[in-house]
Formats: structure tokens, C-alpha cells, sequence
């Protein structure tokens, strides 16, 4: 491991020096600084070869001035003298614009915040060659097996950083490597994505592989009428579905009646088995330990034994109910408030080939697209399986599967969840990478079929 | 600007770029929102920045900085052209592109109201006033009211000799009501869903909108919907409001007819496209009343897809995509044109921003209006008629769509007799526009903006602009996702 050079705490501090400097002289002591930093670059590959090879970097300065229980944010790219002084000054008059608000907290106060390393030096200066060579190798194995590849292989680094008037320093950087693939063959596809901050934990070959096994296995679909089955999620299946319930785990979201857990808190809404977690430190996660505020983020038991326990407080929604923040607040001011950033499934220890085995008849779904919640309350969502989706009889994997829509109640999902996998970091399309278990579960609805 | 632009195509050219563009931008912002009674959000951002992209020993090789100064766009021409060095290695084949004339030009978006020199002050009240016009009603639990304003000016420089300057203005605004009533959420959005309207238009766009006009209807009908029968389950005639029908025209054949998705570009991703090259032109997708083009060009109207030349220096045009019916075009860019022996891009290579590659993106993709007066679209014995989306979803080659509204009414000859709640509707793509059987005069064409269109990798958003009148469908299967 190493640190990351796009941003050191030195420049933080200059740059808050300069910003607040330019506060005081217009008459506002209070002042939050967020700094961002990234470098990042992508390589992408279809039909075989690359056709798209991309690289950008660009750091950004946010400023918050708080004026009497008024605030507004600014931002710009431009880090000059000048530009910092124009950025304060805007940021001023615009909060000069506002209404007081009675509930705007006043500044984080500086608060201890556990470090965690997720800068990998090998990640932050692969180069493109390293990229291009990888995904040279990635695409053979696909060719191998006589398909076609297309996919993506990204690195990068980012620096993020909060300072206050009040003391309040927080700075994290990071890593992150990404590598996702789908085979395609004449009348099939296959996928597969992994993602770490150590670029030496993606095997891309190992995913070019599973990618291809899956386009074989699934070639010349058979068609299945839609109706309510036993399935089996694949973890990428099972992030993309659940990811949208975590918004809903917020005070704010709650207060403001939108959530599904108005007036669930507490009861018996999933299986008992299901628990889950919001926890930073998870080894399998990544983000930084502290929120927009530069509040510390605390571990939180969202979901314990099936029902509903903690939610996340922004500092401002903590002041209202007059509990303890927990670390998931946005940038002020806006109108989300807080939300669980760093979920972790706890997982069980059935194993996919088991969960496949002990399934007289049901559905192997690798994974899911195009995810849309179709009632909030309720949390029915619809979306397609895509690239994977398999008839298990008997307990094996008899043929791949023309791709189905879904329209399935996630809370009814997690009343049927009858087994589960260990829990792994899970990368898909529609959600935040979660640390989640391949599920087994009955009674999943599949409403239409498509075309292939 | 231009200066710095000319100077990065300078550094690149110089390193051994067989071809090269380069896009310097600086891009303004304002968003702002209230939720029941409060400012929610106040903020406002600048960036700017330089993209360079090059062709280097055949292949594509792209860096942005937003280091402007000349060792910094130094850096990133050389990086752009490392980048595209070590992707030769896995390339089969040298780029090749359509060929382009050079343009040397300067265009500046209508706008008769700066957005940027009303005070925030007067739009904050606006979005107040609007607040109070919901919350009167004492069963909206959510008030949410936004704004929103950018201005992009960017200069684009190209090895082939083009300079272009534009500058485009965006506004957008509108507002929800929720109402959370016997475990039950419901959600009345004005002027549309997803933020509202957004056109290329200076503050007269929110001015034209009426927005704390419609508040007491909205309001009311959001809590009303609490009280309404469920939409029924099963296949009926559909009339979808502009609105609707806007992302319904976006999803179903704005990306279809992306020409890199049908070529394999965006298969891990965004996927592909069931109009393989064999249907152009052969293809009967949708009924012979339904003629839809991609227009960018500034005749069109103010859509978030209108511009003077695209993000590879190709002006703006109006392709025919439907015409009667038939299927005859795609979207194309300079490299995907050639790869299909198409004499040029129909100039449709939009970027988000200064640090992405530009991609083929939808610009504005309208149904033409249709011939029949908005009465004869519900003359019919029975239909339900859709208002404003609430979710949508269609699979990776888009044929299998399902579309949620926020609204519906049961038509029984040609008059609405009841409110319906939790209206959805779903269908094959091209069976579904075959059943088009009547589409509204140019009176109720608007064209709508859709802000948040995600195609690429890294994922670009961006804003598409979609004409439409409502319209008429046969025998839909309707109420699926709740059966």
C-alpha cells in the first residue's frame, strides 16, 4: 500500500487556509471545505478488441458557508487564488439569499475518525499497456471458448477530504479496480464483474471464464411459460434486486413518509433470517469512514433477525429526534438527509452447487437489468434477467432460459429466502457494490417473457 | 479558450495523432429545491476542463485534464496518445471515420431570460409558492418543487481545420406531491415526472410552465388517487399523454437505433439492439401513421437534444427513423457511418462533459405529430388513458418493455368515467407501435425533456429531447406488474 499523490492533507489544508481566509474578511466565521480528488482511466473492449480507451482526472472544491442558520454549497474545478476567492464569495450570497432554518445544525465539531487503508499502489499506476494486456489475455479466453467478448477494465484513485471551522478534519483515499466481461454467442450470453481496491485481487481471466461458461451452458434457450418459481440468485442478482431498499433505511426518508418502513419498525417483516448490517470497516468494502458533514460513520444493525432495527441519522435528523448521529449524512443542504452506504448481507453456508442440487425445479439467475420500483410502499420491482438464466430439474442445470421480466415484491423475497450462500463483495449495474450471498428463495414472479 | 484548444490539438498533432479533436468547456450550474415548506437545496457548481481525443497508430486514445495550463495539456495529449498506442495491441482494425468537412463557426442557444441573472431569491420564491399551493391540500405528506439552469460553453477544435464555438442554455423545473395514506404511497409530478420539463431555454421556460397554477390539481389529484379502483388487469386500448409517451418513444426506439449498440459497442453495458443491420429499411416497425425523426437542429424546437454541430464537429440533421411506418435509419457517428458505408454521420457524438468521450446519444427523437383532432384520439368505446411516468424498464435488446404511470383515467366512449391508480402497461416494442391507430395534431405535440438518459463506461448522463401528441394503441396488455 502507499498514499495517493492527486491530493495530500498539506494542499487540503492550504486550500481550506485560503477559503476560509476569504470568509472571515467578508464576515462569516463558520465555513466547511470538501475537497474531492480523482484520477481514474477505462479500457473497453467489444467484439473482441478495444474501442475505447479513456483516461480523466479533475479535482473539485465544494465550500458551505453557515451565516445564522443559513447555508448554501458552491463548487468549482479551479483550485487559483482567484478562483477561490470568487467560489467564497458566491457561496456567501447565495446562503445571504436564504430563509433561516431553524433546523440546520450548526458545524461538525472535530471528531476521531478510525482510519482505513484501501490505497493500493499497484491499482492507482497501472498503466494502459497493464490494462490493455489484461484484457488481451481476457479476451482469448472468451475466443477459446468460441465467443465473442465485450467489456470493461477501469483503475483508478480518489481523495476525499472535509475541513471546518470548527476543528473538523477528514480526509480518505482510496483505490479501485474494475473488471467486468459478457461473452456473446449466437444465441446466448454469459457475464461476469468483480471489483476490489487492489487490482491484484480481480482475476480477469477467472471472470473471462465464468463469462464463457455461462454463454455455453445457456446456448439455444429453451422457453419457459412465466409464473411464480423457485430461484436461484447468483450475488450480482441479488445486489441489483436489494439494493434499492437501503435509501429506505433513513430517518429522513421516514419522516417524510416515503419510505417502506413507515410504520415498520420493529416488526416481523422478513424471514429470521435475514440480518444485515451497515458497516464501513467491513474488509470486503470500500468508502470512506466519515460522511458529508465529516461525521464518523458508525456500524448500524439495519435488519436483525427479520425485522427492521436501526436506521441512519444525518446530524440534522439526530438533533430532531434527539438520538446520536450516525455517520450517513449527504453534503448540506439537501433534501435526502442520510442513507446507508456500506451494506453487508449476513450470509449462510450453503454453497450455489448445493442450492442448485436441492432444487427440484426453479431458476438460475446470474443477472438481473433495468431494476425500477414499481410501488415504493410495497417494494415491488420489475427488471429482465439478462446474460445467464438457467432451468434447474432435479437438481441440475438441464438448459438455459429465454429471459424473463419479473415483477416481484422485495419484501416477499426476503419472507421466502431459504437459503443462503457466504457473503461476497458483489458487483452489478444498478446498485453500490454491497457484500452479499447467492439466495435461494421460492415463489419468485416472473410476469413475461422477451424475445431471446 | 479557443486558444487552449488549439494549443492541446497542437501538442497532439505533434506527438504522432493521425487525427485529433479536442473540446475545452466551461460549464455553469444552479439547482435548487424546497421540500414542505423549506429550501432543501442551494447550490451552485463550475467546471471547466479540456478533452482530448486522439487516433494514434490506428486506434482511439482519450485524456481530460482540467490542468489547463501548458504542461498540463501537454500531459494530457501525450497521455491520450500513450493511451491509444497500447490499445493498438488489441486492435484488429484501424479506425476509420466518414469523411467531414472543416467548419469554422460560433452559435449561441436562444434564450430571451438569463436564468443566471434572476436572483435566486425570486426563484426560491417561486418554488415556495408552488410548496404552499401542494401543502393547502392537507393530504399531500411531501412537497418537493426544483429548478435547475446550466450553461455550457465549449469550444471544439478538430485536426481537420473545424473551431466551433456554442454555448447552450438549459432550464428546468417542476414539482411532486406525495401523499402517504393507509400503507399506501401515492404521487401526482407537474409538469411531468424526474424534474419536470427541461428545454434548452433561458428562465422564460419557467415562466411558460404555470407552475403554482396547477398546484391545487396536482394536490388534489394525488391524494384522490388513494380513493380510486385499481387499474385492471388485462388487454385493452391505450391512450398515453405526451409525457408518457415521450419515454415511451425514448426507451423504444431512441436506443434501438443507436448504431454502436447494434454493432456490439455497449454489450456489457447499456446492451444491444434487436434492429440488426438486415432490418433497415425492411423492418415494418410500427403502423403506417407513425413517422418519427432525430433532429437536433434548432428548427426543431428548444429540445435538450438540439445543438448546432455534435461533439465531433458534424453539423446538426434531421434523420427520418420511421417514415410510414418503415424503419430507415439509425444514429450514427463518423466511425459507425463509415463501418456501414454511410456517405457521413448523421451528427449524433454527444459528451456530458469536458472529461468524457462523446458517444452516440439520442438528440431529440420525436413521433411527428398526426392528423386527428385530440377528440377522435378517445373516440373509442373503451380505453385507458396514462399520464406521467412513475417506472420504467426494458431489457438489454429492447423488445420487453413495462411502463408504470402516476395516473389514469377508463375511457368509455370518448369521456373519462373513473380515476385508476397504479396504472401500468407492457409489450413488445415493435407489436406495440404496429398498434398505433391514432396520434394527435401538432396543437398537443410538446417536445419533452428527458434529463437523465445513462448509456456508456464510464456511465454518461445526459439530457435527450422527445416530441409527442398523445396517442392511441390497440389491444395493450395493461396492470401486469400488479397481478
Amino acid at each position: 500500500m502507499n498514499r495517493s499523490e492527486l491530493l495530500t492533507q498539506e494542499c487540503c489544508h492550504d486550500v481550506f487556509e485560503q477559503a476560509l481566509r476569504a470568509a472571515r474578511a467578508r464576515g462569516v466565521p463558520d465555513f466547511e471545505v470538501t475537497l474531492r480528488a480523482h484520477a481514474a482511466a477505462l479500457t473497453r473492449f467489444a467484439n473482441n478488441v478495444i474501442h475505447q480507451n479513456v483516461a480523466e482526472s479533475m479535482v473539485e472544491l465544494e465550500v458551505r458557508p453557515v451565516i445564522g442558520q443559513r447555508t448554501a454549497r458552491a463548487a468549482t474545478n479551479r483550485l487559483d487564488r482567484g478562483s477561490i476567492e470568487s467560489l467564497v464569495e458566491q457561496a456567501i450570497a447565495l446562503a445571504r439569499a436564504m430563509e433561516p432554518d431553524p433546523a440546520l445544525p450548526p458545524l461538525a465539531e472535530h471528531a476521531p475518525i478510525a482510519a482505513v487503508n484501501r490505497y493500493f499502489d499497484s491499482t492507482a499506476r497501472c498503466s494502459p499497456a497493464g490494462r490493455a494486456a489484461c484484457v488481451a489475455e481476457a479476451i482469448g479466453a472468451v475466443r477459446e471458448a468460441g465467443h465473442t467478448a465485450a467489456g470493461i477494465y477501469s483503475t483508478g484513485e480518489s481523495v476525499e477530504a472535509l475541513l471546518n471551522s470548527n476543528g473538523a478534519f477528514a480526509f480518505h483515499g482510496q483505490t479501485m479496480a474494475v473488471f467486468s466481461i459478457t461473452a456473446l454467442g449466437e444465441t446466448s450470453s454469459g457475464w461476469a464483474k468483480g471489483s476490489a481496491p487492489d487490482r491484484n485481487a480481480l482475476d480477469p481471466v477467472g471472470l473471462a471464464r465464468r463469462a464463457a461458461v455461462k454463454a455455453t451452458k445457456s446456448a439455444r434457450p429453451r422457453e419457459v411459460p412465466p409464473g411464480r418459481y423457485a430461484v436461484v440468485l447468483e450475488p450480482s442478482a441479488v445486489l441489483d434486486l436489494t439494493g434499492s431498499l437501503f435509501a429506505d433505511f433513513s430517518a429522513t426518508s421516514i419522516e417524510d413518509r416515503r419510505s417502506f418502513l413507515t410504520g415498520r419498525m420493529g416488526a416481523q417483516l422478513f424471514g429470521a433470517n435475514i440480518t444485515i448490517v451497515d458497516d464501513v470497516f467491513h474488509p470486503l468494502q470500500d468508502g470512506a469512514p466519515f460522511d458529508g458533514e465529516g461525521a464518523p460513520r458508525m456500524p448500524l444493525t439495519l435488519v436483525d433477525g427479520g425485522a427492521p432495527k436501526e436506521i441512519a441519522y444525518s446530524r440534522r435528523a439526530a438533533l430532531r429526534a434527539r438520538v446520536a448521529p450516525t455517520g450517513h449524512g449527504f453534503p448540506l443542504p439537501n433534501e435526502a438527509g442520510e442513507a446507508p452506504q456500506n451494506v453487508v448481507f449476513q450470509g449462510g453456508d450453503a454453497t450455489l452447487d448445493g442450492m442448485i442440487a436441492s432444487t427440484p425445479r426453479g431458476i438460475l439467475v446470474s443477472r438481473l437489468w433495468y431494476i425500477r420500483e414499481v410501488d415504493p410502499y410495497e417494494k415491488i420491482m420489475t427488471g429482465m434477467t439478462r446474460d445467464g438464466t438457467f432451468l434447474v430439474e432435479n437438481g441440475e442445470i438441464v438448459a438455459g432460459l429465454r429471459n424473463f421480466r419479473f415483477n416481484q415484491g422485495l419484501i416477499d423475497l426476503l419472507r421466502n429466502v431459504e437459503s443462503m450462500s457466504p457473503s461476497v463483495r458483489a458487483s452489478g449495474e444498478e446498485s453500490a457494490d454491497m457484500v452479499v450471498p447467492a439466495m435461494k428463495a421460492g415463489d419468485f414472479h416472473f410476469t413475461e417473457l422477451t424475445r431471446f | 479558450m479557443r486558444e487552449l484548444a488549439l494549443q492541446a490539438l497542437d501538442a497532439a498533432v505533434s506527438l504522432g495523432a493521425s487525427y485529433a479533436d479536442v473540446r475545452v468547456a466551461h460549464v455553469r450550474n444552479r439547482a435548487l429545491s424546497t421540500k414542505n415548506g423549506r429550501v432543501g437545496r442551494v447550490a451552485a457548481a463550475e467546471s471547466t476542463g479540456a478533452g482530448i481525443r486522439v487516433v494514434a497508430s490506428g486506434a482511439w486514445g482519450f485524456a481530460a485534464s482540467d490542468d489547463l495550463t501548458p504542461a498540463g495539456l501537454n500531459a494530457a495529449a501525450r497521455l491520450a496518445v500513450d493511451i491509444a498506442r497500447a490499445g493498438a495491441a488489441a486492435a484488429h482494425a484501424e479506425v476509420v471515420l466518414a469523411p467531414q468537412d472543416a467548419h469554422v463557426a460560433e452559435w449561441v442557444s436562444p434564450c430571451r431570460i438569463d436564468p443566471f441573472s434572476v436572483s435566486v431569491e425570486t426563484q426560491l420564491a417561486e418554488l415556495l409558492r408552488v410548496d404552499a399551493g401542494l401543502r393547502a391540500n392537507p393530504g399531500v405528506t411531501l412537497a418537493e418543487a426544483s429548478m435547475e439552469f446550466t450553461r455550457d460553453h465549449q469550444v471544439f477544435v478538430s485536426s481537420l481545420g473545424s473551431v466551433i464555438d456554442q454555448t447552450r442554455t438549459l432550464s428546468g423545473a417542476g414539482y411532486t406531491a406525495h401523499s402517504f395514506q393507509d400503507d399506501e404511497i401515492q404521487q401526482r409530478s407537474y409538469p411531468n415526472s424526474f424534474g419536470g420539463q427541461h428545454q434548452l431555454k433561458g428562465y422564460e421556460l419557467i415562466e411558460e410552465l404555470g407552475l403554482a397554477d396547477n398546484a391545487a390539481r396536482v394536490a388534489e389529484e394525488a391524494v384522490a388517487l388513494h380513493y380510486a379502483p385499481q387499474c385492471p388487469q388485462g388487454r385493452f386500448h391505450l391512450i398515453l399523454g405526451s409525457g408518457q409517451l415521450a419515454l415511451q418513444i425514448h426507451e423504444s426506439i431512441g436506443h434501438p437505433i443507436e448504431l454502436d449498440r447494434v454493432l456490439g459497442s455497449e454489450a456489457n453495458y447499456a446492451g444491444m439492439s434487436f434492429l440488426t443491420l438486415d432490418k433497415l429499411n425492411r423492418l415494418r416497425y410500427a403502423s403506417e401513421i407513425v413517422n418519427v425523426v432525430c433532429d437536433a437542429r434548432p428548427e426543431h424546437g428548444p429540445g435538450l437534444g438540439t445543438f448546432a454541430f455534435d461533439d465531433e464537429g458534424v453539423p446538426s440533421q434531421c434523420a427520418p427513423i420511421v417514415t410510414a411506418g418503415l424503419f430507415t435509419g439509425y444514429m450514427t457517428s463518423r466511425e459507425t457511418a463509415a463501418s456501414i458505408g454511410a456517405a457521413r454521420s448523421n451528427g449524433t457524438m454527444r459528451a456530458s462533459g469536458w472529461n468524457r468521450i462523446p458517444l452516440i446519444r439520442m438528440t431529440n427523437v420525436s413521433l411527428q405529430p398526426g392528423a386527428q383532432p385530440l377528440d377522435e384520439v378517445f373516440d373509442v368505446d373503451r380505453a385507458i388513458y396514462m399520464e406521467t411516468n412513475r417506472s420504467w424498464s426494458i431489457d438489454d435488446k429492447r423488445y420487453n418493455f413495462q411502463f408504470g404511470c402516476e395516473i389514469a383515467w377508463e375511457i368509455r366512449n370518448g369521456k373519462r368515467i373513473r380515476m385508476l391508480k397504479n396504472p401500468t402497461y407492457s409489450g413488445i416494442s415493435t407489436e406495440f407501435w404496429n398498434s398505433c391507430d391514432a396520434i394527435a395534431g401538432p396543437r398537443h405535440w410538446t417536445l419533452w425533456g428527458v434529463p437523465n438518459c445513462g448509456k456508456g463506461q464510464p456511465e454518461q448522463v445526459i439530457g435527450t429531447g422527445h416530441g409527442a401528441s398523445p396517442a392511441r394503441f390497440r389491444d395493450v396488455a395493461i396492470g401486469g406488474a400488479y397481478a
